[in-house]
């Protein structure tokens, strides 16, 4: 069979190995990173010198654009963990661990960002740092869910077993994710229910939703442009970890 | 800049603490990265070798 006459792969196929995907997906890094800074200065100049105060919170809601941005993130990269783990266990795709693996300790700090900055929106605006209220408590449970996987990641060195394993535990732990999304309307609780994505529409004025959404994506392209990155260290570590092994094996011959 | 208001602070902190974290972040993928790079360079010069 020559190369002109080999069946042509798809992309979901060519993706499959890891060197292909580093260097197919390597050429969107800097784009990525240039989108990226762009939003944000944008979303900073407009969370800072161009939206205004609210009526009741008055200056406070600028912490909204640094807290929905993260809360949001926290459970989009659980999202992106759980796909990443049907992907492991029913597809086999050789890169859904490395992704899993990558985005943890993303989520982690995205997770823990949320709940900084909700505590520091909330003692003005409560008047109390932290609640064990549905939103709150469930969203740290989330944080120890991340930082349990991190861990399970460290304690195996066959990343492939690992893999199986961590991915039934994160299809386990996805069940936290509807119930952060839905706790604000499920319990009494004092963090404010949807106000953006609403079926009837968001209930914020033009002049605040603009800063949000714009460090909305700044926030997101963010995660996009790490995670890419840390996939690609997940595959260079793995080769390392390959390469040490075939060569004490070796020095063992 | 604008007048923070009587919360100023609890703005100023929430912001930077989310600067510090993210650019830890940044940080720490960017070192992982390197030293991830440069291990596989010398196992690879050892091999070759």
């Amino acid at each position: 069979m020559s190369l002109e006459t080999a069946p042509k792969l798809n992309w979901w196929n060519r993706i499959a190995n890891p060197g292909q995907f580093v260097i197919w997906t390597k050429p969107l890094l800097w784009p990525l990173v240039i989108l990226t800074t762009a939003l944000f200065a944008a979303g900073l100049y407009y969370a800072f010198f161009n939206s205004p105060e609210d009526y009741q919170m008055g200056d406070t809601v600028r912490i909204m654009y640094v807290h929905v941005p993260n809360a949001w993130l926290s459970q989009f990269v659980y999202g992106v963990m759980t796909i990443s783990a049907l992907g492991t266990l029913v597809w086999r795709h050789p890169m859904a661990d490395v992704s899993m693996k990558a985005a943890a300790p993303l989520g982690a700090l995205f997770t823990a960002l949320a709940l900084f900055t909700g505590s520091l929106w909330g003692r003005p605006t409560w008047g109390t740092f932290w609640e064990w209220d549905g939103r709150m408590t469930s969203t740290l449970v989330l944080l120890f869910i991340y930082l349990g996987l991190i861990a399970l990641w460290r304690a195996f060195d066959d990343q492939l077993r690992a893999a199986r394993v961590i991915a039934v535990f994160t299809l386990v732990g996805a069940i936290n994710i509807p119930i952060i999304k839905f706790s604000v309307d499920w319990w009494s609780t004092l963090h404010q229910p949807a106000s953006v994505f609403r079926p009837d529409g968001p209930r914020m004025p033009g002049s605040i939703l603009i800063p949000l959404f714009v460090m909305f994506f700044a926030f997101t392209f963010l995660f996009l442009t790490l995670h890419l990155k840390a996939m690609h260290t997940e595959v260079k570590r793995r080769r390392v970890m390959g390469l040490q092994r075939r060569m004490a094996q070796g020095g063992a011959a | 800049m604008i007048g923070l208001g009587p919360h100023g602070v609890f703005i100023i902190w929430a912001y930077l603490g989310v600067a510090i974290g993210v650019a830890g972040l940044i940080g720490w993928t960017l070192y992982d990265a390197r030293t991830t790079a440069k291990k596989l360079a010398a196992l690879e010069a050892r091999r070759n070798a």
